[in-house]
């Protein structure tokens, strides 16, 4: 027994640096202006620091003896790390709403009583969106110089067709296979039309760059190594193209989809009052009508068309391209159209 | 007067009671019974829809290079989406090889019929119903099975079911007050009758004896028979009573008067100053005994109307005034002067030939007691009651005895030389008693006794 127990001690210290080790994309340390030896919330997230920042900081001008420990990973890496370690964590903030539904379902969740939002924005009282973004098209303004810009997937695939030359490897898009939102994207997207594997098929066909980021797409974008990237998060597209005509942010007028980036206090948090209030004072911030000068992220309720319809509900249907036989056939499908 | 009845419970009471306590009964009764079937409709509605899920899942599943395939609709988890976010949980198996879904999802237990199967379990803390089907799946060369569960939290359930008991507590709270209300008229309306009957049998005037003929519910029959026999009875019975006491006067009274003045002509007759002295004693005992048979028909009869008062309109003082000048010739015998005062008419209800009886037995009374050469005055006055009041000038209540002296056959210690019964303030006081009024004893402070009588 006492070896045993010796043997867990030993190990401790090695889980703790075994999730130390986990490669985070980015980690940043926030402190209330307080003393800084008061409790700190750890906030595992898929969100660009940049764009989360300045809610931490209002949270923490509030509740200055507070401070946040702010991970970043993909949305993929979220839920793997998390389900490794449900106490380790506080709060998760994601943009991939089917598995942040998953892990609600599956009890990791704390309600949170009393909290004004939408239904359509809310389940079980426990999982809670916090934007509407929607998937974009994002193109370079130089690339259709002289052509319309496309405005429906049906569009972007007669201009693909009709210039194979200028878009040759020079597009790009999520690679589902690593990317939970982009997974999500796609499946949202194949759910809502047959377009989009006719779509898949011609970028395909031209060669797609896969990506794990919007923000990496964007980039590709900016440097001119792509033309049109498929499928990118409009929000992190108009935050970086906010002073420059270069790239054209494309709603698809045929049919837009529409994702929620959701957050939920861990059900075995240590703080959860502070965990509460803090999803609390987020969807306070992301209600209003923001200004997106401070709060970078577009809010829950769009202030111009909000086209419900298309919005990605909070159900349980979200599970069903999760289940490995659903997403085995879909990737199967998906990899044959795209890579070819 | 007459002894109150016992009371054991009320009709209306033990009636209202009884519908009351059925109704509750019953309301309980109603609340399970359609609580329970609510629950069984609405379990059957998530079964159906789990069903429905299950084999949408088990429809979409095919075998492909000895691979199963399951490309099953959105829609087999989008149906399960619920007003109360009810959790989801599946599994889906080849034989006995977890496919996906979730793995300690409880299967249920004994043979695979094929059918689809439904069963209640907990599932991480929570009540879960379960769905499960199964279907043979063939390949080229390969015989597969695979079972599909679908599960579902069951708070949507619960919360349409508390619904539903709210609705039918308060139908059922509403049937209850409904029937409450209902069993009041209906205890009302059957206890009518029989207050009907009690009122008319107590309106009734004191000769009144005739049956009840008024049509009664046939339940009241026996007991309206029986009532009427006893008043057939009792009138009998009533009738015999006053015969006999107009019989027993007249029969006691008139041989005694006879042998007194038999007694009073052998008197003027003999000489011999000792017989003289015996038949002396002897019409002295008549006297009284004369005096105490009319004293104890007076009684009786007293005891008999006293019951049933013949109420009318009378004057006092002209019923008084009679007395007075009937008795005149006695009270001129004794030298004593009966001084009556009242002159206003004094208006009251009463029974006349009780209160004759009464005020007669008064004044005889003060007569008997008065020494001779004295007076005896009688007011009547109507303030701040109709009342009479007699004093007399004799040596007045023996103090120490005044509570006593109207007991019956009771009498002064002051009486020994006097003819009487002991009935007279009896009679007095039961007559006041019976019109509600009272007999009050003093003694005058100029000496002699004062005797109030009022009505």
């Amino acid at each position: 027994m006492r070896y045993i127990l010796a043997l867990i001690f030993a190990l401790l210290p090695l889980m703790a640096l075994a999730q130390q080790q986990e490669t985070w994309e980015d980690r940043a340390m926030f402190h209330g202006s307080g003393s800084g030896s008061g409790p700190t919330l750890t906030i595992l997230s898929s969100t660009d620091r940049s764009f989360f920042a300045p809610i931490i900081t209002s949270f923490l001008a509030q509740r200055p003896d507070l401070s946040i420990e702010y991970l970043v990973s993909g949305t993929a890496e979220i839920d793997r790390i998390f389900r490794q370690d449900p106490s380790g964590f506080d709060l998760v903030i994601s943009s991939a709403m089917d598995l942040q539904f998953k892990l609600t379902n599956d009890g990791h969740a704390l309600a949170i009583e009393g909290v004004t939002t939408p239904d359509w924005a809310q389940w079980r009282q426990s999982l809670f969106g916090f934007t509407t973004e929607p998937a974009a098209i994002v193109v370079r303004r130089a690339d259709f110089a002289g052509h319309s810009l496309p405005q429906t997937r049906q569009d972007l695939i007669k201009a693909l067709r009709a210039r194979p030359e200028v878009f040759r490897n020079r597009l790009g898009t999520y690679d589902i296979r690593q990317s939970g939102l982009g997974y999500l994207f796609a499946t949202q997207d194949a759910r809502a039309s047959e377009t989009y594997w006719r779509l898949m098929e011609v970028m395909g066909s031209l060669g797609t760059r896969l990506y794990c980021c919007s923000g990496d797409m964007i980039t590709d974008l900016q440097k001119g190594e792509l033309a049109v990237a498929y499928n990118v998060l409009g929000s992190y597209a108009a935050a970086r193209t906010k002073d420059s005509e270069e790239l054209a942010i494309i709603l698809p007028a045929d049919f837009p989809i529409t994702m929620m980036r959701s957050g939920f206090v861990s059900a075995q948090t240590k703080q959860p009052k502070h965990a509460r209030d803090f999803i609390r004072h987020l969807l306070k911030v992301q209600s209003a009508p923001v200004d997106p000068g401070i709060f970078p992220l577009p809010p829950l309720i769009p202030a111009l068309d909000p086209r419900p319809q298309s919005a990605i509900g909070l159900g349980p249907a979200l599970m069903t391209y999760l289940d490995p036989l659903k997403r085995r056939t879909f990737l199967q499908e998906w990899t044959s159209a795209v890579i070819q | 007067m007459t002894e109150s009845p016992k009371v054991s419970g009320s009709l209306r009471n033990r009636l209202a009671v009884t519908l009351i306590g059925g109704a509750s009964l019953l309301a309980v009764l109603l609340f399970l019974v359609v609580r329970t079937y609510a629950a069984q409709i609405a379990q059957q509605g998530q079964d159906s829809i789990l069903g429905a899920s299950v084999t949408s899942i088990l429809d979409a599943a095919v075998l492909r290079d000895d691979q199963v395939e399951i490309d099953f609709p959105y829609a087999a988890f989008s149906m399960l989406t619920t007003p109360a976010h009810d959790r989801v949980f599946y599994a889906i198996y080849r034989d006995a090889e977890l496919l996906s879904g979730y793995a300690d999802l409880p299967l249920p237990k004994g043979s695979d019929s094929g059918e689809r199967r439904y069963q209640s379990a907990e599932f991480i803390g929570k009540p879960i119903r379960i769905s499960t089907a199964s279907r043979t799946l063939l390949g080229a060369d390969v015989k597969t099975r695979i079972t599909v569960s679908v599960a579902q939290t069951q708070d949507a359930l619960s919360d349409r079911l508390n619904a539903i008991s709210r609705n039918i507590a308060s139908f059922g709270i509403g049937f209850f007050v409904l029937v409450v209300l209902l069993s009041f008229w209906a205890t009302s309306s059957t206890i009518a009758p029989l207050n009907r009957l009690a009122t008319s049998v107590t309106r009734r005037g004191p000769q009144d004896l005739s049956p009840v003929i008024k049509p009664v519910p046939t339940e009241m029959l026996p007991l309206v028979a029986s009532l009427n026999r006893l008043m057939a009875r009792l009138n009998q019975s009533l009738t015999q009573s006053e015969d006999f006491i107009a019989e027993a006067a007249h029969r006691v009274r008139t041989p005694l008067a006879t042998v007194r003045s038999h007694a009073e002509t052998t008197l003027q007759r003999v000489d011999k100053e000792q017989n003289r002295q015996a038949l002396r004693a002897m019409i002295r005992a008549i006297d009284e005994s004369s005096r105490a048979a009319g004293q104890l028909l007076d009684h009786a009869m007293i005891t008999f109307r006293a019951d049933q008062l013949e109420y009318q309109q009378l004057d006092l003082v002209e019923l008084v005034q009679k007395l007075v000048l009937r008795l005149s010739p006695v009270a001129e015998m004794k030298d004593i002067d009966l001084r009556f005062l009242g002159d206003q008419p004094v208006l009251c209800q009463g029974d006349p030939i009780l209160l004759q009886n009464a005020i007669r037995n008064l004044i005889d009374n003060a007569l008997k007691y008065s020494p001779s050469e004295s007076a005896i005055d009688i007011w009547v006055t109507s303030q701040p009651q109709p009342q009479v009041e007699i004093r007399d000038q004799g040596p007045g209540f023996p103090i120490d005895e005044i509570s006593d002296l109207a007991q019956r056959f009771s009498r002064g210690n002051n009486a020994a030389g006097t003819i009487g019964s002991g009935l007279g303030l009896t009679i007095a006081q039961d007559v006041a008693i019976a019109h509600g009024g009272k007999l009050a004893l003093s003694n005058h402070t100029g000496g002699g006794a004062c005797v109030i009588f009022s009505l």
